[in-house]
């Protein structure tokens, strides 16, 4: 499988706080990867650099080879931690704005997710609730056709009806030519669909596995170690 | 439905569910089996997960992947008996191995089954 990231002693100070710590790590295609590790770990600050918001203090990110840029916004999807959109817009201005902006984007996902999740693309994306809001976001990064998808928490807002359908829309739109890379606390939703697990803390990755070779060999979920390596 | 415990693997817990289903015919002899696809959406697995469960299947058999057609389950019935025997053999381990726990010999605990049997 052909490589879509590589990071090579990537790190990030703000100030004197480090924040990501000489991290060396790849990701291939064809994988679902979950980002996962407590608050403050640097999982944004990651995704982050991912997408070119921020620049490392040394070492560096190559997507497709190529540091951040043109080239790269054009094959990842990015659906930020925190809303980025223009709140005062209609739902379908904003899903045309997308399809104007990316020429991946898919009108009929993004139409056919909407009514699925019986939102009114007539409304001003202002006026939805916090849980609907992530929802349309989520639609808006999924409708691409995108060689990374980075899912800065995807599913901590919304219900877990909403929720299960997130996770399927993902393993529905899986393929081999695409990443997607998940940053979530919420473990035990995400890692049946995921194939790897990496954990961050304080800004190093210290396990980089798959999910069933971490239930094989320490007889325990995902999830259960995470409690166990994070216990506070 | 499918669910998944935390203690093993899910490719081995898929495996399993899948064999259950072809024992007790859920899934018929001959039949086509599902598509990697439609098993990963409807389990909320990741495809190379159910993928690897699959080769699983492949390889002891019980499923037939024919190139352009997909896969199908075997229409060797005995060998579909041999595998509802051997599934069935594991919950009478189980059985006898809790019944031991109680401190029932292995007649008793057969005994104790077709007492069982006569008062339901």
């Amino acid at each position: 499988m052909s490589i879509i990231l590589e990071a090579r002693d990537l790190t990030k100070y703000y100030g004197r706080d480090l924040a990501v710590d000489n991290l060396n790590l790849t990701l291939e295609k064809g994988q679902i990867i979950g980002l996962l590790g407590p608050n403050g770990s640097g999982k944004t600050t990651f995704i982050k650099m991912i997408n070119g918001l921020l620049t490392p203090t040394s070492g560096m990110i190559l997507i497709n080879g190529e540091k951040p840029g043109v080239n790269s916004k054009k094959v990842i999807s990015y659906l930020p931690e925190r809303c980025a959109l223009p709140d005062w817009m209609k739902v379908k201005e904003l899903v045309k704005m997308y399809g104007d902006f990316f020429t991946d984007f898919s009108y009929d996902k993004a139409r056919t997710m909407l009514s699925d999740l019986h939102l009114d693309e007539n409304k001003p994306y202002k006026t939805l609730s916090k849980g609907n809001r992530e929802k349309v976001q989520l639609i808006l990064a999924m409708s691409r056709q995108a060689e990374l998808y980075c899912l800065d928490e995807p599913i901590g807002g919304v219900d877990p009806a909403a929720r299960d359908y997130i996770l399927r829309t993902i393993l529905q739109n899986y393929n081999e030519e695409a990443a997607v890379l998940i940053s979530t606390h919420l473990i035990q939703d995400v890692e049946s669909t995921l194939d790897r697990a990496l954990f961050l803390k304080e800004g190093q990755i210290v396990l980089n596995d798959t999910v069933d070779n971490i239930r094989e060999q320490r007889g325990k979920s995902v999830d259960a170690l995470f409690r166990e390596v994070f216990a506070c | 439905m499918w669910e998944f415990t935390d203690d093993k693997p899910i490719y081995l817990q898929l495996t399993e569910q899948m064999c259950l289903r072809i024992a007790n015919g859920t899934y018929k002899p001959g039949e086509k089996f599902p598509s990697v696809r439609d098993v990963a959406t409807e389990a909320g697995v990741n495809p190379n997960t159910v993928q690897r469960a699959f080769s699983e299947l492949e390889r002891s058999g019980i499923v037939c992947a024919q190139r352009t057609a997909g896969r199908f389950i075997t229409e060797d019935s005995d060998m579909i008996y041999k595998l509802r025997e051997n599934l069935a053999k594991e919950h009478a381990d189980n059985y006898l191995k809790k019944m031991a726990s109680l401190g029932y010999s292995r007649n008793e605990a057969a005994d104790f089954l077709s007492k069982v049997k006569e008062e339901l």
